[in-house]
């Protein structure tokens, strides 16, 4: 008997770059010669919203999270000797998702490549930045434009290309749970379509093609079974929308590709070495079943609730994947679930569920409305609000935090603060430097012609690709690039989502005696408890600030929230004009060290010295000793997820900054 | 103790000052017995100083009608023309926690460095009627640092009753393609708002309807009771048309009362304050007492109200008498 013909595996990426175009260049050379199939490219938090690292809002954030890329001349040194012609590129860039593009294809064309071979992948999903990932730059119309035209532009110029991912990942990571993952992203891919189509240039017989190359990215949860039920009803409802919405007549270009990360959110601070096991499982929900397996999976790092991995930390996810695709026979096999009917069943109840979630969305007018409005950022926050309270009350079993406590001391975590990759922040003041040289060497007058040329096609309505790459190529910078679009098109605030949301099923022992303390040190001041969740800096990720926001509301707390890249002096001024008792910040991008002592700057210059802070996020104890002495009442980390005695926290500090006596 | 003792400069708070004004608003907002005292001394120090040429704007309508946005735009040309804008922003408590998330100040884009602005969420509590209890209060401080103050609440029902008691110009803000133009009209305020906007006209149609629908309405056709003849104003304050049509109608109804009832109407407002301080202290059950709501506001309008508190100090000495 022959040995049995083994499927391709899926790519096996890491998502990484950080720090400078030359460190991460090495960092991708060094994956490439491990055998990592694929390069996946982070973007530091500046480059993401458009702004160069000298603006004052990208302080702190140089190279933290991703690699800067302001200009043609970071492009290419990004990839130096990696011939961009053979790569499977996967970028994580959104709201100037047509810039880094042409910054792309400038740096490829300079490498003599034939641009209409280039394969990978630009994420240029915007909807989600809105209501999870933070990163939006312009009004939604406005971006659904940019989107459209990177679509159209590359169905005509590159047609090996995925012009977007669609990603359910972030909203799992918001929150949903997989009925509003699978609606709200359907709804989503619907509204970009929609306009691709409504734009008129693609003849109705090539649309199919254009429908043919989008591709999603979705999360895997721990609750591996409804996870793979999951994919599976997305395949089927993604065929569906193809053809009887868009007339897609050929199936596999109905198929829906996707790739995953799984979860980062359910991955724990305690006892670490457990989230080896949890990303295992996760990642056996969009493998198993054949008919829909993820086409590429990027595993995080055990220790990712800890801070920025290593490379050690990276492959060893890495070899996860290797094993079972090379050792074992998952791959020998066909759909190993087609007609099982518990399966069956489990998916008809998704389905059902999310197709009328889907139909109230597009009632509405599709997934722009349904963001503009609120409801999706709020039906998020709700699902998320349930899930705290779940794993608060036990009902939902985390092991090691809420259940199965105790624990040896793992070896593991022995002295990695130390060994932890952190960002210099020399870095910053070098990449600041090195913009500096590079705007003072390029032809000033050519770059302002290009950016000029932008603008006007902006107004005449054209796509933007070509006078992108026309920027690209004259030495325009990111920055430079955004603010031109941002003077035609205007900035954005996305809704917020903790308005509306409704108080949470019935208050707990514990929490009716925190509203109690609420109303006590109320009546002790003589005003209601007044709260100021700030989120300072580019940061985007904001479940935390929401779930703070709306707990202290449900405990009785007047709560000042204001929404995610606030200026540590708009955080100061806040402060002062509604009067508030306590300011709580929420920081995870690490930025930390410049921004705190920044708003505590703000505060003292405003007379607010005595006013308590607190701080929320990923911070390291060595920096709490950096900070201004005294300035930081408290600090919650994740593994503080009893918000109940947050609060509680909250009460006590108030009334000792007041010299008030709870009785 | 006095104002003094207690850190507040009435020098600082005229002028504009940023931590005058926030100190000062959070002693009005107190409701600690001992504070109450200090806060009537400081309202009487307010209406003395109070801003010649103030105009206090009450903006209301159904949540998501787009009010914070308008109230940007507003700010901005208010700015423009050289006047300091305050902007008080009232948002529903939550039943069943008292608590309240005060979302507006998010919504209303501003500059934080500026100088000339400066914005205050409340949170309605238990008082009906969509004003903060201290609302009145908070008010009176405002009206002494700014030209243009503007109060921002959520129409639900009874709050543009109450709207009307403190501002001198409301304006109602519908949004097209919502029903909220039936729902004004069905709700039985029509003879409220002064002006009536249509927000987001640039939704053309839906917009037109509305438009069309609000004209329709008793009271638009012609001048009211008081003489005026309602503003009906389109406006898209996404892509920045029709708020200088709003701000020329606001300008109009400021001469119209200037020219007429403004002190008239400002000095009910106070009364009807009178009334509300009397009501907090002694209850309904006191109200009684004097002989009922009507005697009681007949009583007022024989007193110097200027300074509400002293009116509630004559209506204490009445309860003694009884």
């Amino acid at each position: 008997m022959e040995p049995p013909a083994k499927e391709q595996p899926w790519l096996m990426r890491t998502y990484s770059g950080y720090a400078s175009a030359r460190a991460s260049n090495q960092l991708f050379r060094g994956n490439l010669a491990k055998g990592q199939t694929g390069l996946s490219i982070a973007f530091d938090l500046p480059t993401q919203t458009g702004y160069d690292s000298d603006h004052g809002l990208a302080r702190g954030e140089v190279g933290k999270l991703g690699v800067p890329m302001r200009s043609l001349e970071d492009m290419e040194t990004l990839f130096d000797q990696i011939p961009i012609e053979r790569m499977n590129t996967s970028m994580t860039i959104n709201a100037p998702a047509a810039w880094i593009l042409a910054l792309y294809l400038s740096a490829a064309r300079r490498q003599g490549a034939d641009l209409s071979q280039l394969r990978g992948t630009t994420q240029n999903d915007i909807l989600k930045e809105y209501l999870s990932r933070g990163t939006y730059i312009f009004p939604p119309k406005a971006s659904m434009r940019l989107a459209a035209e990177v679509i159209r532009y590359t169905f005509h110029r590159i047609p090996r290309w995925n012009p977007i991912n669609i990603c359910s990942y972030h909203l799992q990571e918001s929150g949903a749970d997989p009925v509003q993952e699978l609606a709200f992203t359907l709804a989503n891919a619907i509204s970009v379509l929609d306009a691709v189509r409504d734009a008129g240039d693609i003849a109705s017989a090539d649309f199919p093609q254009v429908a043919g190359r989008f591709s999603f990215f979705l999360n895997s949860g721990i609750r591996f079974i409804e996870e793979m039920c999951k994919v599976r009803v997305f395949s089927r409802m993604w065929d569906r929308i193809c053809r009887e919405r868009y007339g897609v007549e050929d199936p596999a270009l109905r198929r829906f590709r996707y790739g995953v990360q799984v979860n980062s959110l359910g991955l724990t601070e305690r006892q670490p070495e457990n989230n080896i096991a949890r990303i295992i499982y996760e990642f056996l929900g969009v493998v198993l079943s054949r008919s829909a397996r993820a086409r590429s999976v990027q595993l995080p790092a055990w220790n990712e609730a800890l801070g920025l991995p290593r490379p050690w930390d990276q492959q060893w996810s890495l070899r996860i994947q290797q094993i079972l695709a090379h050792e074992t026979d998952l791959l020998e096999y066909g759909d190993i679930f087609d007609g099982a009917p518990v399966i069956a069943r489990k998916e008809k109840t998704l389905e059902e569920a999310a197709q009328a979630e889907l139909d109230r969305v597009l009632e509405m007018g599709g997934a722009v409305e349904a963001l503009e409005n609120g409801y999706m950022k709020r039906s998020l926050v709700e699902s998320n609000a349930r899930r705290i309270r779940e794993i608060e009350t036990g009902r939902r079993v985390v092991v090691g935090v809420n259940r199965f406590t105790e624990g040896e001391p793992s070896p593991l975590t022995a002295g990695l603060q130390e060994t932890f990759l952190t960002v210099d922040d020399a870095v910053e003041n070098e990449q600041i430097e090195a913009l500096r040289v590079f705007r003072s060497r390029r032809d000033g007058a050519r770059a302002a012609r290009a950016l000029e040329r932008l603008l006007e096609a902006v107004s005449a309505g054209e796509n933007l690709m070509e006078a992108s790459i026309g920027c690209a190529e004259a030495g325009v910078t990111t920055g430079e690039w955004a603010d031109g679009l941002r003077s035609l098109f205007g900035e954005y605030r996305a809704p917020t989502g903790v308005s509306g949301v409704a108080g949470g099923g019935g208050a707990s022992e514990e929490m009716r005696a925190v509203k109690r303390r609420v109303r006590q040190l109320s009546d002790l001041l003589g005003r209601n408890l007044k709260l100021l969740v700030g989120k300072p800096g580019l940061d985007g990720h904001s479940n935390g600030a929401e779930q703070v926001a709306l707990k202290a509301r449900d405990v009785g707390m007047e709560v000042v929230y204001e929404g995610i890249r606030l200026t540590p002096e708009q955080i100061a001024e806040s402060a002062l004009q509604e009067g508030v008792h306590v300011v709580g910040l929420s920081i995870l991008s690490g930025s930390h060290l410049k921004l705190v002592p920044e708003v505590i700057r703000g505060l003292k210059e405003r007379g607010l010295e005595k006013l308590p802070v607190l701080l929320g996020g990923v911070i390291p104890e060595d920096d709490i000793q950096k900070m201004p002495p005294d300035s930081i009442r408290r600090v919650f980390a994740p593994r503080d997820y009893n918000l109940n005695r947050i609060m509680s926290d909250i009460v006590d500090i108030v009334a000792a900054a007041n010299s008030v006596t709870l009785p | 103790m006095d104002l003094r003792h207690a850190g507040i400069s009435l020098e600082d708070i005229r002028s504009g000052k940023k931590t005058a004004i926030a100190g000062a608003l959070n002693l009005l907002e107190n409701r600690k017995p001992d504070e109450s005292g200090l806060a009537a001394e400081l309202i009487e120090a307010l209406t003395r100083i109070a801003r010649p040429r103030r105009h206090v704007i009450g903006i209301t309508g159904p949540p998501g009608a787009g009010k914070s946005t308008l109230i940007s735009r507003l700010i901005r040309e208010y700015r423009s023309m050289g006047h300091g804008v305050g902007i008080m922003a009232v948002d529903p408590s939550s039943r069943r926690s008292g608590g309240a998330l005060l979302g507006d100040r998010a919504r209303i884009e501003h500059d934080p460095g500026d100088a000339g602005i400066f914005i205050r969420s409340m949170a309605a509590g238990r008082h009906l009627g969509g004003l903060a209890w201290r609302t009145r209060h908070c008010l009176t401080l405002l009206e002494a640092a700014y030209d243009r103050i503007l109060l921002e609440t959520t129409g639900v029902g009874q709050s543009e009753t109450e709207i009307e008691q403190v501002a001198d110009s409301v304006v109602y803000v519908v949004q097209p393609g919502s029903g909220d133009s039936l729902q004004f009209m069905k709700a039985g305020i029509m003879e409220i708002p002064h002006i009536l906007v249509v927000n987001k006209a640039d939704l053309k149609n839906p917009a037109l309807k509305a438009f069309h629908e609000l004209q329709g309405v008793a009271g638009l056709s012609g001048p009211r009771e008081d003489g005026w003849t309602p503003a009906l104003i389109r406006v898209s304050a996404l892509e920045g048309w029709g708020q200088d049509q709003l701000v020329s109608a606001l300008e109009d109804h400021y001469r119209f009362l200037s020219a007429g009832d403004l002190e008239k109407r400002r000095r009910r407002h106070r009364i009807q304050w009178a009334y509300l301080l009397f009501l907090e202290r002694f209850g309904s059950q006191g109200a009684e007492r004097l002989g009922g709501e009507e005697r009681i506001f007949k009583r007022l309008d024989g007193l110097d109200v200027s300074n509400p508190f002293s009116a509630l100090h004559e209506l204490a000495q009445d309860m003694a008498r009884t």
